[in-house]
């Protein structure tokens, strides 16, 4: 148990800072690596909790996926990080103060005892998580699995509609027309005096 | 390979009696495959022909009211494991949603095509946002809630920055966009305290298992304010009201329109579902967040709309002070509040259709396309040049600010009537006189467009079909006057 707590705040000593760090560092790039491993821990996190599908699953979509993605576009743009941070240092102080009245209400109000009735059994150690998220999946949470579904095609439907342009000027091959070209369409003889 | 038997088809749960399920949830199925096919005939159609498109989102919603009548012999019944539940109000919401989203797209047409803004992915993504809405109404569970809510915001932040060269219409798109996000992320929040105290995300057992505590968990009211404030800022109610002023002028009129009804009929069935159905218990404890919003609401949506020269951001500060009045029907906790509130949401609903449409049929000389009729200057002399809007608009300001003859009178009057009822006589009280203060600005357009004299002309567009669309809508508000009840049985009858 002692072992499991050490490993536990060692994670989530390491989120909380990576969090911090992706908020305040200067450098977009940084701040993106800060977020691939705030991800990171809480996969790790997840893994602890026996949710080992999920923890896999959270590093492979968002740290291989979605974050690779991320850093290319945040390479590729030029952010003006003097201009986005201007008023940082004005709302610090407001921030903070109540950022920690806040998290002080919640430890107060969140403590052990309200989720007792939530407790819950450890798992066999032959339990398969991903059997039983599928089986989920597909049974009791069906209707809302196929909902998810359709948010994604909006979600795609929306970034089409909102960033596809017709390209007037843009080159590009015609091959019915290259297959048809013959010489006569291309070269031009002409008769130079000696 | 052991593996192989844990994936024996005998461990898996009986599938065959879920097949009645699917056939009472063929409203929405059907809804998705239409959406899903019209999208794809939108696209090999061609951009520019979106006359298919709107026919065919018309025909789909027509059916879906027929189907929805239908479906009313299901009626209270829970399916998918308390995922989905059909009810009065379900249906009854359902179907105002596709009557509300038709009109919508009557009247929006012949704006999108006079601005050229005319393209197949409005009526898709308003189909979409339709079947959130209606996932929404059946929603029994904190997660079928949450993804119908996501569902309709989604189609909502896209549908304002639908025309991309508009700078005002993608800052809006932004505000709204993070704003909701910031919401959404409170409102998960919440719920996932809910689940961690009682164990459960379904919320008839959510109901049961408050019913059954003696004494209120305090991290039960601290996770029931992050779900009010969910709620707070999908109707928009002060001060979570931030976004809807911007989104309302920064958006097309077309989508403001969209955004000013039918998503007001999806927040009410939100707050229901989640206040009434799940957290009835903690009645006492929610009933003084909403006065606070309320009494918030009404003060600031009707003195700040007084300041205000544009027309669409003064019906914004006015939908928030009408947002006061549903919440004020909502705090009551018994049916008859519910009913109020609902008929007062019908009827908002109705007038600001009315209104939003009035806007889009007139237009202004200016060559910029992206610039509506907006400024409430634009108004005057209206009665000369269209008296017929101007009838319509006098209508709909008279309703708005309540006075008899129109149907927002009667609004307002059973909502007091339900304060009157549970002894908040200073709610009442506080209501009446913000409504008075609220008159004085719906009765400024109406004096300048009968008063005052013409400064510019403007023209309106030829479109028979909305013009007629918007002469039923104007009249309704007189006709509803006159027969209250049979909108208002209907309200009672699905509380009952």
């Amino acid at each position: 148990m002692l072992i499991q707590s050490a490993v536990f705040y060692f994670f989530a000593i390491i989120l909380v800072s990576s969090a911090v760090a992706m908020i305040t560092v200067r450098n977009p790039v940084h701040a993106a690596l800060f977020l691939v491993l705030a991800f990171f821990t809480s996969g790790a996190l997840w893994i602890m909790l026996e949710a080992e599908f999920l923890g896999i699953t959270l590093v492979l979509v968002y740290v291989g996926a979605v974050m690779v993605l991320f850093l290319f576009v945040v390479m590729m743009l030029d952010i003006n990080i003097a201009k986005m941070r201007a008023g940082f240092a004005k709302y610090l102080p407001v921030g903070l103060i109540v950022g920690a009245v806040m998290a002080a209400e919640m430890v107060i109000i969140l403590s052990k005892s309200n989720f007792e009735h939530a407790q819950v059994k450890p798992k066999p150690p032959d339990y398969s998580n991903t059997q039983e998220l599928g089986e989920l999946l597909f049974t009791e949470y069906v209707y809302p699995f196929e909902i998810a579904g359709v948010i994604l095609l909006v979600a795609i439907i929306a970034a089409i509609t909102l960033t596809m342009r017709k390209r007037t000027v843009s080159k590009h091959q015609k091959p019915h027309q290259q297959i048809h070209a013959d010489k006569t369409k291309r070269v031009r003889l002409v008769d130079i005096e000696k | 390979m052991n593996s192989l038997d844990i994936y024996s088809i005998d461990s898996l749960p009986d599938m065959s009696n879920n097949l009645m399920d699917w056939l009472v949830l063929m409203p929405e199925i059907f809804m998705l495959l239409a959406t899903s096919t019209i999208l794809m005939i939108g696209l090999f159609a061609g951009r520019k022909d979106e006359l298919l498109t709107y026919i065919l989102s018309l025909a789909t919603l027509l059916v879906m009211i027929f189907l929805l009548v239908a479906a009313n012999k299901y009626n209270d019944s829970i399916l998918f494991d308390g995922m989905y539940v059909i009810d009065g109000l379900a249906n009854f919401i359902k179907i105002l949603v596709c009557i509300t989203v038709i009109a919508v797209f009557v009247y929006a047409r012949p704006y999108l095509l006079n601005r050229n803004f005319a393209k197949p992915e409005f009526y898709i993504l308003g189909l979409f946002a339709t079947l959130g809405m209606l996932i929404m109404a059946s929603a029994q569970n904190f997660i079928t809630i949450y993804l119908g809510l996501e569902l309709l915001s989604l189609c909502l932040y896209a549908l304002v920055a639908y025309v991309r060269d508009s700078n005002n219409a993608s800052e809006a798109a932004i505000k709204y966009f993070v704003l909701g996000a910031i919401a959404s992320g409170m409102l998960l929040y919440g719920m996932s305290i809910v689940y961690g105290i009682t164990g459960t995300l379904n919320l008839s057992e959510i109901s049961l298992y408050l019913a059954n505590q003696n004494d209120v968990n305090i991290g039960l009211i601290f996770a029931l304010t992050f779900i009010v404030i969910g709620v707070a800022f999908k109707f928009g109610a002060v001060p979570f009201h931030m976004w809807v002023p911007d989104v309302y002028q920064g958006a097309p009129t077309a989508v403001t329109l969209f955004i000013a009804t039918a998503p007001k009929f999806a927040a009410f069935v939100m707050a229901i579902r989640l206040l009434s159905d799940g957290l009835q218990p903690l009645h006492i404890d929610w009933q003084q967040m909403l006065i606070i919003l309320a009494v918030l609401s009404l003060i600031f949506g009707n003195v700040i709309a007084i300041a205000q020269t544009h027309i669409k951001r003064m019906l914004a500060y006015s939908t928030i002070s009408h947002i006061g009045f549903v919440l004020l029907g909502l705090l009551s906790g018994e049916s008859f509040g519910y009913a109020s509130a609902l008929f007062y949401t019908a009827v908002y609903v109705l007038m600001a259709a009315g209104t939003f449409a009035i806007l889009l049929l007139l237009k202004n000389d200016s060559s910029n396309l992206y610039e509506d009729v907006d400024k409430l200057s634009d108004f005057k002399g209206l009665s000369q040049s269209h008296p017929w809007l101007a009838f319509l608009m006098l209508l709909l300001m008279f309703s708005m600010a309540g006075v008899p003859l129109t149907v927002g009178f009667y609004a307002k009057l059973y909502v007091l009537q339900s304060l009157v009822y549970n002894d908040f006589i200073w709610l009442a009280v506080l209501a009446v006189v913000m409504s008075i203060v609220g008159a004085f600005y719906y009765l400024r357009v109406i004096k300048y467009m009968y008063f005052d004299e013409i400064e510019d002309t403007l023209t309106s567009q030829n479109a028979p079909i909305a013009t007629a669309v918007l002469s039923i809508n104007g009249l309704l508000i007189v006709g509803l006057f006159i027969f209250p009840n049979y909108l208002l049985n209907y309200c009672v009858s699905v509380f009952g």
